[in-house]
């Protein structure tokens, strides 16, 4: 067997639009993994949407070669609601590269990643990318991580992953500063899933690290937390092309294919052992924990069966989303989902809608509230009409996040003021440079999932980043506040809001229907009550004409067709308290960016 | 003429597509720079009415209608020609749609010494700022001079059409418009809310667009000041003095048979519609070479048949069978329907809503 002291297990932390995947890019051209024939832009990024969007949620990971040193390269996510995936990954590392965009200093989220990986005793080899760009400023991005990591200055090295200056330098850093894994090979085995994805010809094909024993083709497995067994159906490294081999040794990092048809078998965290030689399982292993719900309801009812089969199939790629059954009086069939977070809630409905050629309506995002009843009782809800009516309840509790901010401070003013508005608490306030602020608050997760991240961003002209990590459940004053079309309430706008906000809502969401609803033959009642009370009202006023002025030979046939449209889009419309809603003007309502 | 009293009704259409000037909210077929293509178009339509009818020796015509563009701007003896072309029974009707500023005593009795028995004068407004804003070139002092050189040519039947809710056009603008018409004494008046129509430079401008509430206000006045004045409302869109109805529009609404003579009219025979080539030179062109100046056609089904029949009536007096719509129906629509002699009329409120009606038909 190999010595150990010629692998090297890391990952790159780095923030979105820092250059991960090109710097990946240039690491594979440099250790020449990749024919230049076959080279291609983000070649690691696995999927359309990633490409698309130009953001990198997970890439392959890889093995290369450099000066007799076989490098694996494993990747984090890049997006705080994959916080737990995060942790895996750096499970499986000796060490990291932090990558730093020169011109835009570190962002909070890398911040937080890069704390975690020092509290899990990696070696951290920081590099400032992008210094061909004329806004790059090394010397002030230096100092700041310096000053928040404690890494020298003069030991962050200064690199372009589009140019490749300064990427060989990167490398042998690497080499030099990371130590070689640690490992029993005589132990029984012992190995990390960090990561799992379902390929529709070869089912689940994990990502592992031995840590102790030897991971063999045709070895019979136990999966430990899953409870399963399973045979090592192929076990091979990414160069980056999947190469099989008969084994893999302790320290060493690979893929494993075990004849698995649901990544629910086979989570980031997972421990696999042989069924002959059990050892136990790893530390730090947690079951996804869904923090967004919201209901998704097919646009056309007709296709409920359709996006059943969808969430089931896209759920063996992906088990960090839960989905169950739910019916809307005002949507139909449809289905309550909870998410990791926003942009995970985004990038499944996506991928529905995509993957699966399926229109979608999802209601507004939602999280899940303690309710504490008059009786006793207390139950957990994610959808505000569970709620029972308010003389039933004694107190409602609701998730709180520990939200980090880092900005230049010019925008401190108006993020403090965003904080205060979400109902935020100071927790800290402090310098990391004279141009830039660390804040620290407690926020109500309910407030960032609105549009949280876009205000900031928005405020902030996009130089603010924010990280956050679930606190803890804290009592609020919150009300459900209903939408009644023409006295009868609309389940799909009810909303549980904090009570000073419910006012707000009401006056939004009513302003926004009278646009949106078409006039009826009646006047139409749009109000927005608490329990029995009416705390905002709109009308939409009774149409009065709807007529066709000529009629004359020229006109028989439109006209006739006219007609026959006009009765098939009153076929399409939803009725409720007698008043026919467009489709549309759901999908418009619960549109976030208003 | 052939002397032929009791025919069935039977209409022919002849489209004219001249103007001088085009009005933006206009989608007809009509150019302003074909003048040059007159007389060789007139010849034409004679060609085609006289192919036409001798394929259909048994039809004759009971109303002629010439419509535009503007008819008017054909030389009378032109016109005239077109009708001496066409078989019609003794005291046929025969209407001209003109444009008051381009009609004259002459003319006129050139047209009535060819048949001629109607006029239907463009009028739209009687405010000369409305007249501006919908781009017409008369002024009203024009439609009074026409209206009386009509009466001296012998023309009794005169029909006033009227365009309301324009942006910018007051009630009390429009009540003026009314009371000037009214005046003038017709016998039949058309009065047309703006509609926006695809494609014409109104519908690029949302900020000229017509408000429905302002148009059903003034709908109201319209029928309230019109049936006062003896003109009973007896389409939607048209009042008339009793007895003097247009024939040959009953014949739409009645699914009646017609021909359609010149390019983009639209004929209907037997269950079957179809349309001319649209523009006066292709029409021309096919004419000349004896091919068929027909674009397309549609043939109806005895289900869309029946279905057309109801909402072509229900626009009318006639009004339809109770059966038609179910009791729920009936039930929703409440006021917007009157219960007579055994059919089912719209109401006043109803006229303006007929479309919610005739999408529940049955």
């Amino acid at each position: 067997m190999a010595s150990l002291d010629r692998f090297r297990n890391l990952c790159i932390i780095a923030h979105i639009d820092h250059g991960k995947s090109t710097l990946a890019d240039r690491l594979l051209e440099l250790c020449g993994a990749v024919d230049p024939r076959e080279m291609r832009a983000q070649y690691l990024d696995s999927m359309d949407i990633e490409r698309e969007r130009g953001i990198t949620i997970k890439l392959q990971s890889v093995r290369l070669e450099h000066q007799g040193h076989t490098i694996n390269l494993i990747d984090t996510p890049g997006h705080v609601d994959f916080g737990y995936e995060v942790s895996r990954s750096l499970a499986a590392c000796e060490g990291a590269i932090l990558l730093v965009d020169a011109a835009q200093g570190i962002e909070a989220q890398t911040l937080a990643n890069c704390y975690l990986a020092l509290e899990n005793d990696l070696e951290i080899v920081a590099a400032l990318n992008k210094i061909d760009l004329p806004a790059a400023d090394p010397d002030r991005y230096a100092a700041e991580i310096e000053k928040v990591l404690g890494i020298p200055a003069n030991e962050i090295l200064r690199i372009s992953a589009k140019t490749g200056e300064g990427v060989e330098d990167l490398l042998n850093a690497v080499v030099e500063r990371i130590p070689p894994p640690e490992g029993d090979p005589d132990a029984p085995l012992q190995g990390l899933i960090f990561d799992s994805h379902f390929d529709q010809y070869r089912g689940v094909i994990s990502s592992v690290r031995v840590m102790n024993g030897t991971l063999t083709t045709g070895a019979r497995l136990r999966f430990v937390q899953a409870g399963a067994v399973y045979n090592a159906e192929e076990v091979g490294v990414r160069r980056p092309d999947p190469t099989p081999i008969a084994s893999l040794g302790a320290g060493e990092v690979g893929y494993l294919i075990a004849g698995i048809k649901d990544v629910g078998e086979a989570r980031s965290g997972e421990t696999i052992t042989t069924a002959a030689h059990p050892a136990p399982a790893l530390e730090g292993y947690k079951e996804p924990k869904p923090m967004v719900f919201c209901g998704i309801y097919p646009i056309d009812g007709d296709e409920f069966p359709t996006l059943r089969e969808a969430l089931e199939k896209l759920r063996l790629n992906d088990s960090s989303y839960t989905f169950q059954p739910e019916s809307s009086g005002a949507l139909g069939f449809g289905f309550r989902c909870g998410f990791l977070g926003l942009l995970h809630m985004e990038i499944i409905r996506e991928r529905l809608e995509r993957e699966f050629n399926l229109s979608l309506i999802a209601t507004a995002p939602s999280v899940q509230y303690v309710v504490h009843k008059e009786n006793g009782d207390v139950i957990t809800i994610d959808n505000p009409s569970e709620l029972p009516p308010a003389t039933e309840v004694a107190h409602i509790e609701e998730p709180y996040l520990r939200a980090t901010i880092l900005t230049p401070t010019s925008y401190t003013g108006t993020l403090m003021e965003l904080c205060q508005n979400r109902r935020g608490e100071m927790i800290k306030i402090e310098y990391l440079s004279p141009e830039r602020m660390e804040l620290v608050y407690e926020l109500p997760l309910a407030e960032v999932v609105t549009d949280f991240f876009d205000q900031m961003k928005s405020r902030t002209q996009g130089y603010a980043s924010l990280d956050y990590e679930p606190s803890e459940y804290r009592q609020s004053n919150l009300v459900k506040v209903d939408i009644l079309l023409n006295a009868v309430p609309v389940d799909a706008f009810s909303m549980i809001v904090h009570k000073d906000k419910s006012y707000g809502y009401g006056l939004r969401m009513t302003e926004k229907l009278k646009e949106l609803i078409p006039r009826q033959l009646f006047d139409v009642p749009i109000q927005a009550a608490i329990g029995g009370r009416i705390i905002a009202r709109e009308t939409v006023k009774a149409k009065r004409k709807d007529v066709l002025a000529k009629c004359y030979g020229g006109d028989i046939s439109r006209k006739r067709k006219l007609l026959e449209k006009q009765k098939e889009g009153k076929k399409r419309m939803k009725n409720i308290g007698r008043v026919e809603v467009p489709q549309e003007a759901f999908v418009s309502a619960l549109r976030l960016d208003d | 003429m052939i002397q032929s009293a009791g025919s069935p009704a039977f209409g022919a259409y002849v489209h004219v597509p001249f103007c001088t000037k085009r009005c933006d909210y206009c989608a007809f077929a009509t150019w302003t720079d074909r003048s040059h293509l007159m007389d060789e178009y007139v010849d034409a339509v004679c060609i085609d009415i006289k192919r036409t009818f001798a394929s259909h020796p048994d039809r004759v015509a009971t109303s002629v209608f010439f419509g535009g563009g503007t008819p008017s701007l054909l030389p009378a003896g032109d016109l005239v020609r077109i009708l001496a072309a066409i078989p019609r029974v003794d005291g046929a009707e025969v209407t001209v749609e003109c444009n008051p500023d381009t009609v004259s005593l002459a003319m006129f009795e050139t047209y009535v010494a060819g048949g001629v028995n109607r006029i239907s004068f463009g009028v739209q407004s009687m405010v000369p700022e409305v007249l501006e804003s919908l781009g017409r070139t008369h002024n009203p002092e024009s439609v009074g001079a026409g209206v009386l050189a009509a009466r001296a040519a012998g023309i009794a039947r005169l029909n006033l059409d009227l365009i309301y809710g324009g942006a910018g056009e007051t009630v009390e603008q429009w009540r003026h418009t009314l009371e000037a018409t009214i005046t003038l004494g017709p016998d039949h008046v058309s009065a047309y809310a703006l509609t926006v129509e695809a494609g014409t430079p109104l519908a690029e401008d949302p900020s000229r667009h017509p408000d429905d509430d302002d148009q059903a206000d003034k709908y109201l006045l319209a029928d309230e000041m019109l049936t006062a004045a003896g003109l009973l409302n007896y389409e939607i869109s048209n009042w008339a003095s009793s007895g003097q109805e247009c024939l040959h529009n009953l014949l739409y609404w009645d699914q009646g048979e017609y021909f359609g003579f010149g390019c983009a009219a639209h004929a209907h025979v037997g269950g079957r519609r179809w349309w001319n080539l649209r523009t006066p030179d292709r029409y021309i062109a096919a004419v000349s070479t004896g091919d068929s100046v027909e674009a397309s056609f549609e043939l109806l089904d005895v289900g869309t048949r029946r279905i057309e029949a109801l909402q072509l009536a229900l626009r009318t007096r006639g009004g339809v069978p109770v059966s038609s719509l179910s009791a729920d129906d009936r039930d929703e629509l409440g006021p917007l329907l009157v219960e007579r002699d055994g059919r089912l009329h719209l109401s006043l409120e109803g006229r303006l809503l007929a479309n919610e009606v005739a999408v529940r038909l049955r």
